[in-house]
């Protein structure tokens, strides 16, 4: 049975501002927010959002447009501030410099022109970020790694507009990772790829989560291609919201409750279809479902 | 019509005035204009800011003659109307298309302004079209130790903030994720395009900007994607098309803009040839 807010019990001593942020530290969530509100002007995009992600779990945070998805993102990447509340990643306030988050957009066109190839792109996820121009040996291997370890050594030294849309979703991944990060946050990183793509995408970003415990933070429209990885879900709708396992909160009477309309749940085979769960006067079907 | 062919490519005498002092005060200008160019060209081409330097070189030029009508100082008033153009495009940020109308408009009025100043001016009229097609033998060496000022500024700019630039240029929306100030940057990469700008104007005229801040990085990045080799191509580009048009100039005696547009352009369409045969057929997708 789910109930609004967080499922689990709060740890009042993890997350204070204080302490190490060592992703290894135990009891530190990799991201706590506590009592999070958001509102835009008069509208609510969610309040006494209670959400806390240990290193290593994956959470899916899945709504309709304009339900405060990316939102909460910008919020936990230091680009937004709450209208309330408080908000921890690694026990300290978001957005700091050093901060190890890793970030994978949804995947875009690359104009042809950007002087890119694709190991500029992963090193740029090193040290893109710092001053000054330095390169070396060390540089050059953690970037390799990192492309290796996607399966992208093949095209590494191909401009990045040339590559298909999947090649550069690797690449956001080794992109993201090669830095280390103890968060990882995904938003949409699977939409306009295809089925074998997304399998690809979806299970290296496991696999970093199972092998470094790095908490994954999941925003999409479409729950399937990661069901089986998924730990928890963040259901946003309305300003209405539900965390728990995707048992929990993918079922028929939760997700009515939360569009306040009738939704059906069906589950075929390993897959989940909602139907009549898009915003007002929206599809009938969930969008991006059987792609 | 021969006889003007014959006149352009007339070079009998460009040995003799190679030794003049003030031909070589141009070269100079024309060197450190060309560097300060060829490094910028590949950011700007990047962030798909060819539009952005046009509006800003047009500015500069309706600064100029407003500082000409004004009765201070011409250069100056190029600086100032490039440095408010500049800023105020990079405001604008990444979002091409509301940026590019916003340009457009406000480049036609400033255009519109530039040009009844020019009308009202009651002086030498040699000095109204100096600002449009530029006099490279004109820089005397103070304006030179200006040029060399602005290039140390881009220079060192372009140590400190290189990586990040990159970032914030090609891909903005991780870079912001990563901490990087996506917005300062803007405007301090706005800064280094007015300031060159500026200065490039009284040398080479509004119109030229385009060519040599432009061409030399959508040239380059024709032929590599490796942001090292782009920029050196890019400074190399600059180069030939800026000395090389100041040297081909000097024996006909007429303006840079046809030597240094032409020489830029034949550079882009090499480029071009040049990746259309080397690049191999596209690939298909690993599945």
């Amino acid at each position: 049975m789910t109930a609004v807010g967080s499922v689990r019990p709060d740890h009042p001593r993890a997350g204070q501002p204080g302490s190490t942020g060592s992703p290894a530290a135990p009891g530190v969530p990799a991201v706590q927010l506590r009592g999070a509100r958001m509102a835009l002007g008069e509208r609510v995009l969610w309040d006494g959002l209670d959400l806390r992600v240990d290193p290593g779990e994956f959470v899916a945070v899945l709504g309709p447009n304009g339900s405060g998805k990316t939102t909460l993102l910008k919020v936990l990447l230091g680009q937004r501030e709450l209208s309330g509340g408080t908000v921890r990643i690694d026990g300290r306030a978001p957005g700091g410099r050093g901060s190890r988050i890793g970030y994978i957009p949804q995947q875009r066109a690359m104009d042809v022109e950007v002087p890119l190839r694709a190991r500029d792109l992963v090193g740029l996820g090193l040290d893109g970020h710092r001053l000054g121009i330095r390169a070396g040996r060390s540089r050059r291997a953690q970037v390799d790694a990192a492309l290796a370890e996607v399966g992208a050594t093949e095209y590494a030294n191909m401009p990045v507009g040339r590559l298909s849309g999947g090649e550069q979703q690797r690449l956001r991944v080794a992109q993201a990772l090669v830095g280390e990060p103890s968060v990882l946050l995904c938003d949409e990183p699977l939409l306009s790829l295809d089925l074998a793509n997304q399998r690809v995408v979806s299970e290296l970003i496991d696999r970093r989560r199972t092998e470094a415990a790095t908490a994954v933070l999941f925003v999409t429209h479409e729950i399937n291609p990661v069901l089986p990885l998924v730990d928890r879900v963040l259901y946003l709708v309305n300003g209405q919201f539900r965390v728990g396992t995707a048992e929990e909160v993918m079922t028929s009477e939760v997700l009515s409750e939360l569009y306040r309309t009738q939704v059906d749940v069906l589950r075929v085979r390993d897959r989940l279809v909602v139907v009549g769960a898009e915003a007002p006067g929206g599809d009938d079907v969930h969008p991006g479902h059987g792609s | 019509m021969i006889e003007i062919l014959a006149r352009l490519f007339d070079f009998s005498g460009t040995g003799a005035l190679l030794h003049l002092p003030f031909v070589r005060t141009a070269l100079l200008a024309a060197a450190v204009l060309g560097l300060i160019a060829g490094l910028l060209a590949p950011l700007i081409v990047t962030r798909g800011m060819a539009f952005a330097v046009h509006g800003t070189a047009e500015l500069s030029f309706t600064g100029g003659a407003a500082a000409l009508l004004a009765g201070v100082s011409v250069g100056l008033g190029a600086v100032v109307g490039a440095l408010i153009a500049s800023v105020v495009f990079g405001l604008l940020g990444l979002r091409h298309r509301e940026r590019d109308s916003v340009i457009g408009v406000v480049l036609a009025f400033g255009l519109g302004l530039g040009v009844l100043m020019l009308a009202l001016y009651q002086g030498r009229t040699a000095n109204k079209f100096g600002l449009l097609t530029g006099s490279i033998v004109s820089v005397d060496s103070t304006n030179l130790w200006l040029l060399s000022g602005c290039a140390a500024v881009v220079i060192g700019a372009l140590l400190v903030y290189y990586r990040p630039l990159l970032f914030a240029s090609a891909d903005p929306e991780v870079a912001a994720a990563r901490g990087v100030p996506v917005r300062m940057l803007s405007i301090v990469f706005a800064v280094l395009i007015g300031l060159s700008t500026a200065l490039a104007v009284p040398a080479v005229g509004a119109i030229l900007v385009l060519a040599v801040m432009v061409t030399p990085g959508a040239a380059a990045a024709r032929v590599s994607s490796n942001p090292v080799v782009v920029t050196v191509l890019a400074v190399l580009f600059a180069e030939v098309a800026l000395v090389g048009g100041v040297v081909l100039s000097l024996a006909p005696g007429v303006p840079i803009s046809g030597y240094v547009t032409t020489l830029i352009f034949l550079c882009y369409v090499g480029c071009r040839l040049v990746a259309r045969f080397r690049r191999p057929p596209a690939r298909l997708a690993p599945a």
